[in-house]
């Protein structure tokens, strides 16, 4: 599978044509009042790629699917979809675009089949036209097609907003925070739809504040504070990171975090499920050093490992460094 | 073209699977006809008077006979003290007091000459002139049979005198009803017009669909036509259905030429649609859009004309009447069902309201486009 991505690793600038381009996003400014949302944002998508912005809340990912969606304009930069560019050809972007916003944002008095014929005709199609392409999707909740949208559950109503957002066949899919408030089986069943989609031709960005699903994505943004902090492939971002990460457990968490954050050489300290991620400075720890500290500070039932760092390390990691652009 | 048609099928769809919508449309032109027409009445009825007849004497008995015998008047006791009489009118137990000094009789004699005096509740300063109007008009009625009476005139050579003969056109009756309700049917229009139009546009803002719509190749135009045409159409729907109501329960008289009723109908909507749409591009909520509908349309309203005339109003409130839409529609209402005016003599509203349309349409559209 690794194999798999280190070919996707974009090309440098230039060398690609603009128009074999999925998303070409340069230098994008955006301000609301004295608020800097946007701080410069670059990135390029490859087609038929699946590209994730991994960000917290705040950090600008809305923003800039606003602005891609044509729904924003930016201060200055530019966008190019399939070389098209999201300002003066807006009208072209919307037809080749699905959109799925955070919010739940289909038609509540209408029902599932009602809604979904709606965004068919409003794009100039035909439910029966596109139909292969949302099926696998769709089926789960066609059963259900009487009832009103306002009525489904959290994960159905995101499988009818996806179908909508796809019904005409869109070359772009861009999906905002698409898995919050969704239960994690619905969210694993997501993914599995977005990987699928991306078979059928399909450029697919989203969004999400969840890092764990980083690792799904072909490449990822990690954006911050309007900037973005790195792209690469999951593994790539992990790899280059490179730093050493303790996973520390013991009955008394509290205290635990608080003797770690006490430590003489602790750099980064957080609170990771059930473990304490521990990073020292200048990676100068060892696994033993560690036992014999939790030891004299009398923890019990003290589990100490090295780990391979997540990309959720990698994220706190970046978060912490004040980001620096290349 | 499709996409209209469809656009406008959701549209319906909606709105019948609104549970407060629906009602609003179908219950209140039935209320506004069947409850506010006979409310807002000011045709007076049974006012209570007391009598302070200090004098005693035939000339007062008689006069206060000629007040007795009106069926207006309501002659509710005599009192011998003014103090008393007083008391019932603070108390709002009476409407007037009639108070004949002692001597009336006497110094009518004597002087030809006499003088009574009337205390008149004018909390409601219509219905006080209204009842000093009545009062006058029998102590001058009193007056000329003294005349006839003591003068020793005989009945065959009647006093001279100049005869009214009143003949009320257009509403022969002077049945207030008919008064009332073309202006309540200009309300009901609007109130369908502005406050479900911009409450409907709101909603999309506020369940976030127009999020998903704006990303849509759906041209602004499309969107607005599906929007207001609805409401246009349930608007002249239920003007249809009020005056219906009001040919069955007070006998309206629909004199003029319901095309042209219908016709200044839908062009009057368009200027109140258009209103409707400008007050829901610049809010946020349905509840916004309550309150600034709810604003202009007491503004309107009462500066239309429906309870007041127009015309006794100060200068510069008829100037502001101009760019007031209710006040040409209530206007037109009036002049075609009553009257029965043709379209060349409503040219001047006809012009206003095709004026006026196409500035708050043109407004709410140029809002449109900024914010969308």
């Amino acid at each position: 599978m690794s194999n798999k991505k280190t070919k996707i690793n974009f090309p440098p600038w230039g060398e690609t044509p603009e128009r074999e381009r999925g998303l070409f996003v340069n230098n994008i400014l955006k301000s609301y009042k004295d608020v800097a949302a946007l701080k410069g944002i670059s990135f390029e998508v490859q087609k038929n790629e699946l590209f994730g912005l991994i960000g917290p809340d705040g950090a600008g990912k809305t923003t800039l699917m606003r602005i891609l969606t044509t729904l924003l304009l930016p201060d200055s930069g530019h966008v190019t979809m399939d070389g098209a560019d999201v300002v003066k050809n807006y009208k072209t972007i919307r037809k080749s675009i699905g959109y799925m916003p955070g919010r739940f944002s289909l038609y509540p008095d209408l029902s599932v089949e009602e809604n979904l014929q709606f965004f068919a005709t409003v794009f100039n199609t035909t439910v029966k036209k596109n139909y292969g392409l949302i099926k696998d999707i769709y089926s789960h909740i066609e059963p259900f097609k009487k009832r009103l949208a306002g009525r489904l559950s959290g994960g159905m109503k995101q499988k009818l907003a996806l179908s909508c957002a796809l019904i005409h066949k869109p070359k772009v899919l861009i999906l905002d925070d698409p898995t919050t408030g969704v239960d994690a089986v619905s969210r694993r069943e997501f993914w599995e739809m977005l990987k699928n989609l991306q078979k059928k031709d399909i450029t697919i960005m989203v969004s999400t504040p969840y890092m764990d699903e980083a690792s799904l994505c072909d490449r990822v943004a990690l954006i911050q504070s309007g900037k973005i902090m790195d792209v690469d492939t999951p593994d790539a971002i992990v790899q280059k990171f490179g730093r050493k990460i303790l996973a520390v457990k013991a009955t008394e968490t509290y205290r635990l975090i608080n003797d770690l954050r006490g430590h003489h050489k602790a750099e980064a300290v957080y609170a990771f499920g059930q473990y304490i991620h521990f990073t020292a400075i200048d990676d100068d720890i060892e696994v033993t050093e560690m036992e014999q500290f939790l030891k004299n500070k009398n923890h019990q039932s003290i589990i100490v490992e090295e780990i391979v760092p997540g990309i959720e390390d990698v994220f706190m990691g970046l978060m912490k460094a004040p980001p620096s652009l290349p | 073209m499709k996409t209209i048609l469809y656009i406008l099928k959701k549209e319906f769809r909606q709105i019948f699977r609104n549970k407060t919508m629906l009602p609003m449309i179908i219950v209140v032109p039935l209320v506004q006809m069947l409850v506010l027409v006979f409310a807002a009445n000011l045709n007076l009825r049974k006012i209570d008077v007391v009598v302070v007849d200090h004098d005693l004497s035939e000339a007062s008995r008689q006069l206060v006979g000629k007040f007795d015998g009106i069926p207006f008047f309501n002659l509710k006791g005599a009192n011998f003290s003014i103090e008393s009489a007083e008391e019932k009118l603070e108390a709002g137990k009476a409407e007037m007091a009639m108070v004949i000094p002692p001597n009336f009789e006497r110094k009518l004699i004597r002087e030809n000459h006499s003088s009574l005096q009337l205390l008149i509740n004018a909390i409601d300063g219509n219905s006080a002139q209204l009842i000093y109007a009545y009062s006058q008009a029998i102590i001058s009625g009193f007056n000329k049979t003294l005349v006839a009476d003591w003068k020793g005139i005989a009945e065959f050579s009647p006093p001279v005198s100049v005869d009214i003969a009143e003949n009320y056109w257009f509403n022969k009756e002077l049945d207030y009803k008919w008064y009332m309700a073309p202006g309540i049917l200009a309300i009901l229009v609007t109130v369908i017009g502005m406050f479900l139009s911009g409450m409907n546009l709101v909603r999309e803002k506020e369940m976030g669909t127009i999020e998903q719509l704006n990303v849509t190749p759906i041209k602004k135009y499309q969107f607005i036509l599906g929007k207001l045409i609805p409401f246009w159409v349930i608007a002249l729907l239920d003007l249809a259905l009020g005056l219906f109501i009001a040919k069955l329960a007070f006998n309206l008289p629909i004199v003029g030429s319901l095309w042209l009723l219908f016709g200044f109908a839908g062009l009057y909507l368009v200027s109140v649609l258009g209103l409707g749409l400008l007050i829901s591009t610049l809010s946020n909520t349905q509840q916004q859009v309550m309150y600034v509908s709810f604003f202009f349309m007491m503004l309107f309203i009462l500066m239309g004309g429906i309870f007041t005339p127009v015309e006794s109003m100060p200068s510069w409130a008829q100037e502001v009447d101009r760019v007031n839409p209710i006040y040409y529609f209530m206007r037109i209402m009036r002049m075609v069902v009553l009257k029965g005016s043709g379209f060349f003599d409503l040219l001047e509203e006809f012009f206003s309201l095709l004026a006026l349309g196409i500035l708050f349409i043109g407004l709410a559209i140029w809002r449109y486009r900024k914010t969308a």
